[in-house]
């Protein structure tokens, strides 16, 4: 159960505060190392605040006015969604919440009625499908290994979850790279200029709302990283070299590998969930009801 | 009065207005008629309400023989009239299933006839039994309401159609008289003939405009249903053997017999359930009812037909807790509902869209019902109720639509934010009322998740869930954005439809919000305690979590002001259309100084989500399931 309503609150209000300064920074590496990678300097590491900053000192252009909307519920959404996984809630609400975040930038795009942002908003849905199966499996392994669905008892379980759920770990990985909108798995839009020849689904947002998706991203990174905190939990500092390792590989893979086709996207998800995650949920299930009743 | 007399009330009274409107001949006639009669059946269904919702199950006794002659009469007389028809249209298959069943019911009458005594209780009322009372009386005459103004138009539009209005109106509520007559009967042969009175008003209906197609379709509706009802025959023949006095025959009594006794007839008579309810492999009837007119779909798709399938599967879901055969008729839900969300990604029909999210929502109610486990059955009645409310609305503002665009397709939808704003505010939260947090139908599908992962088995579930709900983000979220896409200089066309269908409108849209909001009383007062009733304990949302809901919900709601708090106010640009080869107007240059409009599509994936491919997948798989099942039986049997 969620422990505490007022450490609950505090520690969303600590995520809200924190998570776009954390997040920031993370892109700013992210930068830098992919930067090296490709043998550039690279740009400075505050490079992220700076561009946001200019964003928002733009003037605000837009298609139709229901954009701003949209873009404004999509970041309050990715914000709610992760203040919720911090506070220690129940991962399925915040899985939903998730959910509903990105169907409003989609709606975004779809509003705007020009050919790069449908295109976009399409491939953006197919991101939705390919990734959102193996993302309710993570949380049902969670619960399979840890009897909870709360954030704050998966978190302070003493079981090494991440022994227990291999395959939905490495599942969980795979569609990281889609969420972080990495490589191969880019579909919709992408941080590298090689791979777009315009920007997805973003390409009608401008000024402001192109800053609060950027922040919204910053909230999404924090958040998607936590998830990989729940499998180390047992070990904190185990859970943090996990994530800087887990972060350190996606971008090895986005360095290295090229967009692919939506089609392959969505086959190796949904493959990926539909495999790894189901046979380690099976043998789970197999080992708790049938050997260890 | 007395809840007996309400019960009575809800049952005869449609009956008597139908008789009404069968000889109103002028509009205006049938205009009164109709909304007073809505107004009374909603009125009385609230009532029912306050007078019942704290008085767990009550019987009635209501003397039976003659009634139950007359039933029998009434059931071979449509027989005779089925198979007259049967043999007009040379439909064999449905004549064969008339006979079938004529046989066996008189077979029935023949041999069991004198030693039934008669049943003390014939009718009863519960909490489950106000929910679909209130579902009926409310939502059914909304949309009766609305078939007013929409007939009216229907035949202006089509002139080639036969206008009978009267009859179409005396079958809807025949209709609306037996929906109330199942859920309050207590005695298994009362419940078949309201269950048959549905199926045939169901054809009825389906096939009104008599073209070949709208025939066609109303027969495979009628031959599926058939061979459902032919089950349950056997299912009440097989009781009447056990115990020739019939005791048995009585619900209440049959559902607290134990295993041993009721799980033949419990599977038999799901099975009818499937067949209703349009689970795979019968979906194909309810797709094909979409020839009807837009109220019969949303009758048949929210508050009557295939609300009447699931009803009887949650009502016999305590005997198939925790039995391979419940977890075979759960298979069977739990296959339509992936497969249909899928298959509802590849058509650009609306209205076969919402057919095919209906069939896979029914699906997962059966799945639930299947498993039966206490929080199970909490999720099915949920579902039952937030499904027939946005399913309703969705379906009507859809025929709305449909009469001023011109087209049920959702490529042509696009730009409705502009076309019909209000309408397309309407089919907004609609939509969101079925796929989207903290709507309705998510709740209902956070709460499966967690209650499957309890299950014996219930992981099948989960990544049925996990996968199929995927999918029907997919389905309605691209179609949100179509009629959300901005497009220019568009006109206007909803002034033209009248005030009765806003007001309908308006009632179900805000009822899809209103539900969302008090749910957690709905569940309190009426399912818990139901619940309670049966299994000894119950269950119920975190308080914390629905706190949290309810928050995001406000949220949701005031997100939509803060465009008229804009600091700065936005400069209007068009958008990116990739440089030179445009010219303004959204236009592009063709080639010999042509001009093209920019024309944008959804995806529908077809060689992924392929309709036809994935069918033959879910009957071969249905099919196989449900042998199994029924082979399961036989081996009980003997």
């Amino acid at each position: 159960m969620i422990p505490d309503p007022w450490a609950a609150v505090l520690n969303a209000v600590i995520y809200l505060l924190l998570a776009p300064v954390v997040g920031g920074l993370i892109a700013g590496i992210d930068r830098k190392i992919t930067a090296r990678m490709q043998g550039r300097v690279g740009p400075p590491l505050l490079q992220p605040f700076y561009d946001v900053g200019k964003l928002f000192e733009k003037e605000n252009l837009v298609v139709t006015t229901t954009q701003n909307f949209y873009v404004l519920s999509y970041l309050v959404f990715m914000a709610v969604s992760g203040a919720l996984f911090f506070s220690g809630g129940d991962m399925l609400l915040v899985i939903f919440a998730f959910t509903l975040s990105h169907i409003f930038l989609v709606l975004g795009a779809y509003a705007a009625f020009s050919p790069y942002s449908h295109v976009g908003a399409e491939r953006e849905l197919i991101q939705i499908i390919a990734y959102e199966p193996m993302i309710i499996i993570t949380a049902a392994g969670m619960y399979m290994v840890t009897k909870s669905f709360y954030v704050s008892d998966i978190m302070q379980s003493a079981v090494p979850v991440v022994l227990y759920l291999p395959g939905v770990f490495i599942g969980y990985l795979i569609v990281l790279t889609i969420k972080l909108r990495k490589s191969p798995f880019d579909l919709s839009t992408s941080h590298h200029a090689h791979q777009e020849l315009v920007k997805g689904v973003t390409t009608d947002f401008a000024g402001p709302n192109l800053a609060k998706i950027e922040i919204a991203h910053w909230y999404e990174y924090v958040f998607l990283l936590g998830v990989v905190y729940l499998f180390f939990g047992f070990n904190p500092l185990l859970a943090i070299a996990a994530i800087i390792i887990a972060y350190f590989l996606e971008i090895l893979i986005d360095n290295t590998t090229s967009r692919a086709k939506w089609q392959l996207t969505m086959r190796s998800a949904w493959l990926v969930a539909g495999t790894l995650g189901i046979i380690n949920l099976g043998v789970l299930y197999y080992l708790r009801m049938v050997v260890v009743p | 009065m007395q809840v007996s007399q309400l019960l009575l009330f809800l049952v005869l009274f449609p009956l008597i207005a139908a008789f009404f409107l069968l000889f109103a001949r002028k509009s205006l006639e049938r205009n009164r008629i109709v909304k007073l009669a809505a107004l009374a059946i909603g009125a009385i269904s609230l009532w029912l309400l306050v007078a019942g919702f704290d008085k767990g199950m009550m019987m009635f006794g209501v003397s039976g023989k003659v009634l139950d002659l007359t039933m029998l009469a009434i059931e071979l007389v449509i027989a005779v009239y089925l198979l007259w028809l049967g043999l007009k249209h040379k439909k064999y298959s449905v004549v064969i299933l008339v006979v079938i069943q004529a046989a066996l019911l008189l077979w029935f009458e023949l041999v069991f006839g004198h030693t039934l005594v008669e049943l003390p209780n014939n009718l009863f009322v519960d909490q489950f039994s106000i929910i679909m009372a209130l579902i009926i009386g409310i939502i059914g005459s909304l949309i009766c309401v609305y078939a007013l103004g929409y007939m009216e138009t229907f035949h202006e539009h089509h002139k080639e159609i036969a206008d009978r209005r009267g009859m179409f109106f005396f079958v809807i509520f025949v209709f609306l008289s037996a929906m109330f007559g199942l859920v309050f009967s207590n005695n298994l042969l009362w419940v078949l003939f309201f269950w048959e009175i549905t199926t045939l008003c169901s054809f009825l209906l389906i096939g009104y405009s008599q073209t070949a197609e709208a025939t066609n379709n109303a027969f495979l509706a009628l031959a599926m249903n058939m061979l459902g009802g032919v089950a349950f025959v056997v299912a009440l023949i097989y009781l009447a053997t056990l115990d020739p006095s019939g005791q048995l025959l009585e619900l209440s009594t049959l559902l607290t017999s134990g295993y041993a006794v009721a799980i033949v007839p419990a599977v038999l008579i799901c099975f009818a359930g499937l067949t209703k309810a349009a689970q795979m492999p019968f979906s194909s009837w309810l797709v094909g009812a979409m020839v009807a007119p837009t109220p019969v779909s949303a009758l048949l798709h929210s508050s009557t037909m295939v609300k009447a399938g699931v009803y009887i599967i949650v009502r016999f879901a305590p005997v198939l807790t925790g039995t391979t055969e419940g977890l075979m008729i759960a298979l069977v839900g739990g296959f339509t509902f992936l497969l249909t969300s899928c298959m509802a990604i590849s058509v650009s029909n609306a209205k076969k869209v919402l057919a095919y999210s209906t069939i896979a929502n029914l699906g997962l109610i059966v799945a639930c019902a299947g498993v039966g486990t206490y929080n199970l059955m909490w999720v099915a009645i949920l579902l039952i109720i937030f499904h027939a409310i946005a399913k309703s609305l969705l379906f009507l503002c859809v025929g709305t639509v449909e009469h001023r665009i011109g087209s049920r397709d959702i490529e042509d939808m696009g730009g409705l934010i502009e076309r019909m704003p209000k309408m397309a505010v309407m089919m907004f939260i609609g939509m969101a009322g079925m796929f989207l947090a903290p709507f309705g139908m998510i709740i209902s599908k956070w709460a499966a998740i967690e209650a499957f992962i309890q299950a014996p088995f219930g992981i099948i579930f989960i990544i049925i869930l996990a996968f199929g709900g995927s999918a029907t983000l997919f389905f309605w979220s691209k179609w949100m954005g179509k009629i959300i896409s901005v497009m220019r200089h568009q006109e206007n066309v909803e002034k033209t439809v009248p005030q009765d269908k806003w007001t309908v409108l308006w009632i179900l849209t805000a009822l899809v919000i209103i539900v969302a909001l008090i749910f957690p009383l709905i569940s309190s007062v009426l399912i818990e305690p139901y619940i309670m009733d049966i299994y000894g304990h119950t269950t119920r949302l975190a308080e914390a979590n629905i706190i949290i809901m309810l928050l995001m919900l406000g949220l949701l709601m005031i997100m939509p002001f803060s465009m008229l708090f804009e600091s700065k106010t936005p400069r209007i640009a068009p958008p990116y259309m990739g440089g030179r080869t445009t010219e303004g107007g959204m236009k592009f240059h063709g080639s010999l100084g042509m001009s093209r409009d920019l024309v944008l599509s959804n995806y529908y994936l077809r060689t992924y989500f392929g309709e036809e491919k994935l069918f033959m997948v879910g009957v071969l798989a249905c099919w196989g399931i449900i042998l199994i099942a029924l082979v399961m039986v036989v081996g009980v049997v003997l």
